[in-house]
């Protein structure tokens, strides 16, 4: 059983981010530095009060930039994770060990990109002859086949899954059509006003056979800050905090970056389980517990999954949990009330993260009523990580 | 819209008019270039070279084979190019240019600077016979509108020749020799057909495929596709196959290995169809399977095969393909029970 020393000593403060669009025109050091200052600002401290930063590994905008940009001054800690969007929680994670190790008393945790009107991930790895090392070894070996972007990784075993599972594609349907729904009712959502039903998923095109684009998530410009202190300083500033009562990463036996075909089965996330023994184990807290959940969407299967590495339902039986409005605003596990990443942002599970700590405060335009704990999760079929999140009760 | 020059009127203007003065073969009928031709057609029959089988089925003799019939009137290679550079260059005067060349002219104006022959139709009134002097008159006898074919967007034409025998001379102008034509005797024509074209663009060559990232540790397995073989890593020590290649085994911690030279054969563990986004070194949908060999381990390679049958569980065969001089890959089929 893990207890991590930090859990429920630590907490999130600070929330801000920039508009979510398609082109940004902007810089994403000027995206990244107005999200940190957003943050900053919801807090309640000054720019100062920052002793650490922390971002993901394939982020353009240094630290260092942003802070000379803000007025930042001296830091004593910071740090960059990997793994692409399975990097989202445990930033959050390095902040509340740098806060609990006493290293820095603030930690803002920033991510930004112009990921529509820049560089697309979706356009895959692209380019005649990739540089000779380790990493681009192993996905490296599927560019001269031609699978070469995140979605025909993730529909290789999503395939498997749903030709095990009997999981259809309307089926998977239940998943845009939630986050659809929830985005809907957002006005920070791309698609906000736009939701969709079973026929529009049906109806939309193939990507990578098994995912439609309606199983894909957006491509966004924007940024997203975060600010975490200890419970103890949270506790005098203007916001109620959203307390971390666990946060944790995982990286699971046969673990590959996004290609992990060769494991007994391609039916699990066993990076998945390893995250969420932690967030239970940590926190006494279980999937029934949980009044709602973000789990980090940038194609519909790995949802499926996720709720079955993280207890919510027994494996196989994702495609039924998801049925008949349970996963909807009101249903009993609404997921994903921002409306995921298919339907407010992609960005990369950050913004995940703030509608967890909306929804613990009380303030987010799809609220839960009476939520006191929520579980977010980063991105999936990488090394990956999560929080469980509740108020200071 | 459409900006090209467009010369119907014009084009239409010809058909009918007779192109230049007739023009005199340069040999008379004769046993040498006949000897050659049926030599070159690999025709055997006696007719053409043997006096006494000519007579035996009732001719007075050699006759030419009727498919020479423009052969008589052919300038030669030298003469046809000299003439063909001075139309492309523009350096034929205009008082020169006959009416087929006014309609060549006419069609590169108009982007068509592209030819084909297409059809070639012969009438033969009555053989020729050693000695005879053959003579030929052009007529532009049909031009068509513009038309768009596999090749491209362009005009078929079509020249008519008649073929006439005068008597022998060895030296007429052009104007001695339509006197004579006028009154000859008519021994064939055909039909010559020609498609003239604008080429359609050339599309883009398809930029090879991403190579994939070699280091000390792959190499093998990437050097085993270029020499035929597909490689399967195996640890010397516990016997366990890996891939993707790796230097050190999860089971047994050795970091011993060598390679077994996998069959090929296996059964498709999971596969995707490639829609978007489509990367020119690709053809799309693009099927692309997991693949379960015999051995034991799973790779991810190119399906030989529809997309809509693909099916988890189906049995295949690799073969190895090279895709350019620095790429080999192993492509599955069905293996057909």
């Amino acid at each position: 059983m893990s207890s991590h020393r930090f859990a429920g000593e630590v907490a999130i403060v600070g929330i801000g981010a920039t508009e979510f669009s398609k082109a940004s025109g902007r810089s994403e050091l000027r995206l990244a530095t107005e999200a940190v200052k957003a943050a900053i600002a919801d807090a309640g401290i000054t720019p100062d009060q920052v002793g650490g930063m922390v971002t993901y590994s394939s982020e353009t905008n240094p630290d260092v930039d942003i802070a000379r940009a803000l007025g930042i001054g001296d830091l004593t800690f910071f740090s960059r994770i990997h793994y692409g969007g399975g990097a989202a929680c445990a930033t959050v994670q390095q902040a509340a060990l740098a806060v609990d190790a006493g290293v820095a008393d603030y930690v803002v945790c920033y991510r930004a990109f112009n990921e529509r009107s820049g560089n697309r991930f979706g356009a895959g790895v692209q380019g005649r002859a990739p540089i000779a090392n380790a990493e681009m070894a192993h996905l490296g070996s599927y560019m001269p086949v031609g699978l070469l972007t995140p979605a025909s990784w993730v529909a290789m075993a999503a395939q498997r899954y749903m030709h095990v599972t009997g999981t259809t594609s309307a089926d998977l349907a239940n998943i845009a059509i939630a986050d659809r729904k929830h985005a809907a009712t957002n006005p920070k959502a791309w698609f906000y006003e736009q939701p969709i039903t079973l026929e529009d998923h049906q109806a939309s095109r193939w990507i990578v056979e098994p995912l439609r684009l309606l199983d894909c998530c957006q491509e966004t410009d924007g940024a997203q800050a975060i600010v975490v202190t200890s419970l103890e300083r949270a506790r005098d500033l203007p916001n109620a905090p959203a307390v971390i009562r666990a946060a944790a990463q995982g990286s699971g036996k046969g673990q590959d970056m996004m290609t992990s075909y060769y494991r007994d089965d391609l039916c699990g996330l066993p990076e998945m389980a390893v995250v969420g023994e932690q967030l239970w184990g940590t926190s006494g807290l279980g999937p029934a517990d949980m009044d709602a959940a973000i789990l980090y969407d940038h194609f519909s299967p790995y949802v499926l999954y996720q709720l079955e590495e993280l207890g919510f339902c027994g494996k196989g039986e994702a495609k039924d949990f998801i049925k008949d409005g349970r996963i909807e605003h009101g249903g009993a596990l609404p997921l994903n009330l921002h409306g995921g990443q298919l339907g407010e942002a992609y960005l990369h599970g950050m913004n995940g993260i703030a509608e967890g700590v909306r929804q613990v405060r009380g303030t987010a335009v799809n609220q839960v009523e009476g939520l006191d704990r929520i579980v977010v999760t980063a991105g999936t079929g990488v090394p990956t990580s999560g929080l469980v999140l509740s108020s200071d009760a | 819209m459409d900006t090209r020059i467009d010369h119907s009127v014009a084009l239409a203007a010809l058909v009918g008019q007779v192109s230049g003065e007739p023009a005199m073969g340069p040999h008379l009928v004769n046993e040498a270039m006949i000897v050659h031709w049926v030599e070159a057609m690999g025709d055997a029959n006696p007719v053409y070279v043997d006096d006494a089988g000519a007579r035996e089925v009732g001719l007075e003799g050699i006759i030419a084979p009727p498919t020479m019939l423009q052969a008589w009137v052919m300038v030669g290679l030298r003469a046809t190019l000299e003439r063909e550079s001075a139309r492309a260059s523009g350096s034929a005067k205009s008082g020169e240019e006959s009416a087929n060349d006014t309609m060549m002219r006419l069609l590169d104006e108009e982007g068509f600077t592209s030819v084909v022959a297409t059809n070639c139709e012969q009438d033969y009134d009555r053989p020729l016979v050693l000695g005879e002097q053959v003579a030929v008159q052009l007529t532009i006898e049909a031009i068509s509108d513009v038309k768009t074919t596999g090749l491209g967007t362009g005009r078929f034409a079509t020249t008519r020749y008649d073929f006439y025998v005068i008597p022998p001379s060895t030296e007429r102008s052009g104007s001695a020799i339509a006197a004579e034509v006028a009154s000859a005797e008519r021994i064939g024509t055909m039909r010559f057909r020609i498609l003239k074209f604008a080429p359609a663009p050339r599309s883009a060559p398809k930029p090879p495929r991403p190579l994939p990232s070699v280091t000390q540790d792959n190499a093998f397995f990437w050097e085993g596709l270029k020499d035929g073989e597909l490689r399967i890593q195996r640890c010397t020590s516990c016997g366990t196959l890996r891939h993707t290649p790796l230097p050190g085994c999860g089971e047994c911690q050795s970091l011993d290995w060598d390679w077994i030279v996998s069959a090929g054969a296996g059964e498709i563990y999971s596969h995707v169809t490639v829609h978007y986004p489509q990367v020119p070194s690709f053809d799309y949908p693009l099927p692309i399977g997991l693949i379960e060999l015999d051995e034991g381990t799973r790779i991810v390679a190119n399906l030989d095969m529809n997309p809509d049958d693909v099916k988890i569980g189906m049995r295949v065969q690799a073969s190895i393909v090279a895709f350019d001089d620095e790429l080999s890959l192993p492509v599955f089929a069905p293996v057909t029970a």
